[in-house]
């Protein structure tokens, strides 16, 4: 065990994967030298080289589809996006070709390429470095989507999405790469993909978050002992959807508050309260409840705190479910 | 990095007109290459011929036609070994027969049967790429990727005139000039992306004058010339496997035919170039060269004309013979390590299908 901040477990992970495969390879956008821009790819090309650790040129669209031709050689690409909304260019790709290929060849190649970026906002950042695009990739079939809340399961998880054989997208939450530090286990570590984690248990409501929504649900439990039992549920990966610990925690609390960053027309918060209306309607005591960001533009910095999901809007999202309920 | 010159003006040409344009000859190619040649072009279009055909009589979907641009296809294929990569667009959909894929898995592909995909790597031919210019940095990356793992294999990428405003083409060709990749950038620039002329794509003198931009090369070839475009692929292919890195290749032709069967050009197009082209088109043109040179007899290109007949015969035989395809491929392949709620989507619609 090692105590380090988000940003630098995914660094371990990428330099423990490099080291354990020599066909992975990390190509994004002043990856190399500078060691990207919040450091995640630190030192991987001083130890790896300039063939492995690529800076490529100001072009997304270009890095996913030539990751896409790197696979058919065999490598295995991990892909920086520098900030969630700079991946939009590259989404063409992903779209027609990168959750397509492996059907397209009826199985018989893999595409085993991961992108990995920072995501998410509530750090005052000019327009577009706050996004949570996450809907957009999960949306799109052949491709799966894991957003860790934890140093420890950003080096999970990104290991996992390295080996495992489709494409995978990680959202990493950049407003905690540096926020607090706690313990990676040194070494391999995997959390696989499809399991999420009991971050609390409770027994009045179950509040359902993945990411930087994770915090913001165990502070607002704390806030609310002695009120209402909460249960927090990290979902870890949205696909594939940990179903059997969603449905058993609902199952345990009858009510469930789903919090999610993006905003809420069709985010995956609606795919939550789907999925519980129609696998859980007979153990929920009450309505679906999602606490969300709003469907406007990412704000102004200056105000962009209203946007957030909130402790005070999460525990006032329980307290209204609980007096109908 | 290779010295890269403005684009070249006019186009390369091979053969001549059999009257005040004299032939050329390319070195290197012997009597047996001229007809291996002439057996591919012939290959191409007796595809295309009959799959409109097929068409017609309702045994194949819409399909996107090549006539005439089988010298494009055919000389630069000639150009490459095996273990070099094709990336096909749509128009190219058939180049794989000169790789060995069955007439019958491309003419699938065209009626939408799962057997028409097939395993790219098998061939070296990637699979079909229907959105413009996407497939361009795949080539690139595979080009790149394979260079990193000191294979030697070159890559070509196949797109029309049209695919030069993708913003993908622009960052594929941009990937292939700073990573130096082996690939070729191969553009048949027939002058039409469905109504939209060329003219309308690009204020640039010429569709090679962007490869500058990129680093690269850009040549200017006469697309119905096959002897040509094998010419100027050969010198690209030198060029990409002794390192020095990508070649844009502009062969240019005109579209003679419609964009695809859905099409009609009839309230677009210059119908007098049309028919120009028409009595010009590439196969006729090569036939009549290897005559002039003796080396192709009436008899000869009967029987290669036949070969290929039976062959599409034999092939849409096969096409046809598939057994309907089991409902079970809707899921399969969509992921190699699939989440587990596609297996639960499956048994509910078999189901409710009764099956």
């Amino acid at each position: 065990m090692s105590e380090r901040f988000l940003v630098e477990a995914v660094n371990d992970a990428l330099h423990a994967e490099m080291e354990r495969d020599p066909s992975v390879l990390v190509m994004g956008e002043d990856v190399g030298r500078l060691g990207g821009v919040f450091r995640a790819t630190a030192g991987l090309q001083e130890r790896f080289g300039e063939s492995r650790c690529v800076d490529t040129p100001l072009a997304e669209a270009g890095i996913l589809g030539t990751a896409v031709g790197l696979c058919m050689a065999g490598w295995r690409p991990v892909v920086e996006m520098q900030y969630d909304a700079f991946s939009y260019p590259s989404l063409e790709q992903l779209i027609n070709h990168v959750g397509r290929y492996h059907w397209r060849t009826r199985g018989t190649m893999i595409f085993p390429l991961t992108i990995r970026m920072p995501y998410g906002g509530g750090v005052r950042a000019p327009e577009l470095h706050d996004d949570s695009p996450e809907t957009y990739y999960v949306h799109t079939p052949g491709v799966k989507v894991a957003i860790p809340s934890t140093p420890a399961d950003a080096k999970g998880l990104l290991t996992a999405a390295i080996r495992d054989p489709d494409p995978v997208v990680v959202f990493e939450p950049k407003l905690h790469y540096r926020s607090a530090k706690a313990d990676v286990p040194d070494g391999e570590h995997v959390v696989p993909l499809g399991e999420a984690r009991v971050v609390r248990e409770g027994t009045d409501v179950t509040l359902i978050a993945y990411g930087a929504m994770v915090p913001v649900a165990e502070r607002a439990a704390t806030v609310l002992e002695g009120e209402a039992s909460c249960e927090v549920l990290d979902l870890r990966s949205l696909k594939p959807l940990d179903e059997e610990a969603l449905l058993g925690s609902v199952a345990r609390t009858g009510r469930a508050v789903v919090i999610q960053e993006a905003p809420r027309v069709a985010g995956f918060g609606a795919e939550v309260a789907a999925v519980l209306a129609e696998k859980a309607i007979f153990d929920l005591q009450g309505p679906v409840l999602r606490v969300t960001g709003y469907d406007v533009p990412y704000p102004y910095w200056q105000i962009e705190d209203a946007y957030m999901p909130s402790v005070e809007r999460v525990v006032d999202a329980v307290r209204r479910l609980l007096a109908t309920s | 990095m290779s010295l890269v010159l403005p684009a070249e003006g006019g186009l390369r040409r091979v053969i001549g007109d059999g009257a005040d344009l004299p032939d050329g000859r390319v070195d290197g190619l012997t009597t047996e290459d001229l007809l291996g040649l002439y057996r591919n072009l012939v290959l191409l279009r007796t595809y295309d011929e009959r799959s409109v055909v097929y068409h017609r009589q309702g045994r194949i979907g819409t399909y996107a036609i090549f006539w005439n641009h089988e010298a494009m296809q055919a000389g630069s294929a000639f150009a490459l070994e095996e273990r070099d990569w094709i990336f096909p667009s749509y128009r190219e959909s058939a180049i794989g027969l000169l790789r060995g894929i069955p007439a019958s898995t491309i003419l699938s592909w065209w009626r939408g049967h799962p057997s028409g995909w097939w395993s790219p790597k098998e061939y070296n031919v990637a699979s079909i790429c229907v959105p413009i210019g996407t497939h361009v940095s795949h080539a690139v990356g595979l080009a790149w990727g394979s260079s990193l793992k000191g294979e030697d294999r070159v890559a070509v990428a196949y797109f029309g005139d049209g695919a030069t405003s993708e913003g993908s083409f622009h960052e594929g060709a941009t990937f292939a000039g700073v990573m130096n990749a082996p690939a070729i950038l191969f553009c048949n620039n027939n002058q039409w992306a469905i109504s939209t002329p060329v003219s309308a794509q690009t204020a640039a003198p010429t569709l090679a004058d962007k490869a500058i931009g990129y680093g690269m090369p850009g040549v200017r070839v006469d697309g119905g010339d096959v002897l040509a475009v094998y010419e100027a692929t050969r010198e690209a292919v030198e060029r990409a496997r002794t390192g020095g890195g990508p070649t844009f290749i502009e062969a240019v032709t005109y579209r003679a035919a419609p964009h695809a069967t859905a099409d009609d050009p009839s309230s677009y197009i210059d119908q007098e170039r049309v028919d120009a082209e028409r009595a010009n088109e590439c196969v006729g043109r090569y036939a009549a060269y290897l005559a002039r040179l003796g080396v192709l007899s009436d008899d000869q290109s009967q029987e290669i004309k036949d070969e290929a007949l039976e062959l599409m015969r034999a092939g849409i035989e096969a096409a046809e013979a598939e057994p309907q395809a089991d409902i079970g491929l809707v899921f399969e392949h969509a992921y190699a390590a699939p989440p587990p709620g596609l297996a639960d989507d499956l048994a509910e619609l078999r189901r409710v299908l009764g099956e």
